[in-house]
């Protein structure tokens, strides 16, 4: 059985800037323990019980775009879909803890 | 912002042993961006170059830039790294409104580039060599300005406003090991260390490197340990350190404030600590855990990068000579003295005496101008000398004037603050405001008279073989030509007429 715990969960919901409720936390924290479980089981069986991580299913590689400029967004096409802009620019609420 | 304790820094190099790490930020001078088309351009207005992809618009799918990997293979083989024949992408997740995906596609376990090192020369003349641990390429984020409260700092701020027009610029991150036994001067090392970096990418022609641009960063890790103890200190990470002064100040800050926290017995917090350039002082920002939460994974929407065996050694083939050689070659070419030598790497004036002397001057001369006059006006200005509005070629022709004996130096100084007036090349100032030096023997002779006449003992004490007594004569026929006459030519003439 994974240790998902109920804080575990918490945790990740804030960083994810998810709001959940108590019983959500009790709930989430038993259905990721099952899936985290479920992803064990499949590496056990392979054997070394080590699966290098997959980015993509088919191989391939080396998908490279040449340095050519492409025609951007106009200024306004490109704030058309927020919500809240000024001078030209996104506007969004302050943000303290970083920077 | 508190005041924090200093402690007297050759008190506390005494007491501790100085750890430093850095993390330096390149970025790259391609045409378009890291992972879409939009321009890859500094000052444009806000939000112009900016498409789907680099604003997360639902749907749209990056691809990776050949150009922006070619030039980071360069930078890890310039480094000396080895190039991961298996490099890929991923996501560093955050929430911040500096990327609009919510994360930022970076490289992570494997990284383009790994295990270099570079040698680094500090102004004492003790070399350093830095180990490399990785270089990865990532995307650099939008700019925020922050709005409301008192000095447009993010203490206060109302709102932001965000352009994204920097989001998905391509970077490149070099990281270093631990650097140990640089004692009191880690904080040269690490802005020669800085230096180093920017030579690099100038010369491999990847980078504008323009440090008050922002193409080049610098997050400085310090650290201290009392002398003998084997485990590292607990370190901070100072940003915003963008020019070269500022690394050696924020390091020597840092040492200084942690070492002050460390004698009383206290313990320093792992974070992130901003540099004030106006206060010349560190404050905290977020604490930091070892590694943030950024639930790195692969990104699912490019596929790996694989570089031949073929590419690397092609590009290795065009590396232009390490900086450490560079130096070497200039400095026997030159013939400049060993402290010569130094104080032009120190003052960044490699590249325009280069210039300069391919341009036909002599090195000693184009030394004396740009690290004396235009060095000078560069500070007045507040900055760089490659950057004043003059070209080594301009300087090479008014050396040619001085050297052909059409000015001196007075007057070629005066010529240099024409030229950086804007008025046109030093000849055509020389001719359009005719200030060549008079060596007319017929009007300097007319004036070696007037001033002979007031001081009639020279010629005797010339004749005695006491010279220094010209000296009076020559100051006055200059104050009497207003600087234009070739003092050489005024003293020949002066020996004649003693001899005659």
């Amino acid at each position: 059985m994974s240790e998902i715990t109920p804080d575990l969960v918490r945790h990740l919901a804030g960083l994810s800037r998810i709001l959940v409720t108590d019983q959500e936390v009790e709930q989430f924290a038993e259905q990721l323990s099952l899936i985290a479980d479920s992803v064990a089981t499949v590496s056990a069986a392979i054997e070394g019980g080590h699966v290098p991580a997959t980015s993509h299913p088919i191989p391939m590689a080396n998908v490279f775009r040449e340095d050519i400029v492409e025609p951007s967004l106009t200024q306004e096409q490109a704030l058309s879909g927020a919500p809240d802009s000024g001078d030209g620019r996104f506007r969004v609420a302050a943000i303290l803890d970083e920077e | 912002m508190a005041k924090d304790e200093l402690m007297n820094y050759e008190k506390a190099l005494e007491q501790f042993e100085v750890v430093i790490g850095l993390e330096v930020h390149i970025e790259l001078n391609t045409k378009t961006k890291m992972f879409c088309g939009c321009r890859n351009e500094f000052g444009d207005e806000p939000n112009t170059n900016v498409c789907p992809i680099c604003i997360a618009l639902p749907g749209a799918l990056p691809a990776v830039n050949r150009k922006a990997v070619e030039s980071s293979i360069a930078i890890g083989l310039a480094l000396g790294c080895d190039i991961a024949p298996n490099g890929r992408f991923a996501r560093k997740n955050y929430f911040y409104p500096d990327l609009a995906k919510n994360f930022q596609t970076s490289q992570y376990d494997e990284p383009i580039a790994f295990n270099g090192s570079l040698e680094v020369e500090i102004p004492s003349g003790a070399v350093h060599v830095i180990d490399i641990e990785r270089a990865h390429m990532e995307e650099d984020a939008g700019k925020l300005t922050h709005i409301g409260g008192s000095t447009g700092r993010i203490q206060g701020a109302e709102y932001s406003l965000v352009d994204y027009n920097r989001a998905g610029v391509p970077l490149v991150e070099i990281v270093t090991r631990p650097v140990f036994g640089a004692g009191s001067e880690a904080p040269e090392l690490a802005a020669a260390y800085v230096r180093s970096i920017r030579e690099i990418v100038k010369g491999l022609g990847v980078s504008d490197a323009k440090m008050e641009r922002g193409n080049v960063r610098c997050d400085a890790n310090v650290s201290l340990r009392p002398h003998g103890q084997e485990k590292l200190g607990t370190r901070t990470e100072t940003k915003n350190v963008n020019s070269l002064r500022s690394i050696e100040r924020a390091v020597r800050y840092e040492i200084q404030r942690q070492a002050a926290i460390l004698a009383k017995g206290g313990s320093i917090i792992q974070e992130t600590r901003h540099w004030h350039e106006d206060k010349g002082a560190t404050s905290s920002g977020r604490p930091k855990s070892d590694a943030d939460d950024y639930r790195y994974f692969p990104e699912p929407d490019l596929v790996p990068v694989q570089p031949s065996k073929e590419l690397i050694e092609s590009i290795r083939a065009t590396l232009p000579e390490k900086p450490a050689d560079r130096r070497k070659r200039l400095q026997n070419d030159w013939g400049f003295a060993e402290l010569e030598f130094r104080d032009v790497v120190n003052a960044d004036l490699l590249d325009v005496i280069e210039e300069t002397v391919a341009a036909g001057a002599k090195p000693q001369s184009a030394r004396k101008w740009w690290s004396g006059e235009l060095a000078r006006a560069a500070n007045n200005e507040d900055k760089d000398v490659a950057d004043l509005a003059i070209t080594p070629i301009q300087v090479a022709e008014l050396a040619s004037l001085v050297e052909a004996g059409k000015l001196n130096d007075r007057l070629a100084r005066e010529v240099l603050t024409y030229v950086l007036a804007g008025e046109g090349n030093p000849a055509e100032i020389v001719s359009a405001r005719g200030l060549e030096v008079v060596s007319d023997d017929g009007a300097l002779i007319a004036a070696i008279d007037a001033a002979l006449a007031k001081q009639p003992d020279v010629l005797d004490a010339i004749r005695e073989g006491r010279m220094q007594a010209a000296g009076a004569v020559i100051g006055a026929v200059m104050q009497a030509m207003k600087g234009s006459a070739d003092a050489g030519r005024v003293r020949e003439l002066l020996i004649e007429k003693a001899n005659a």
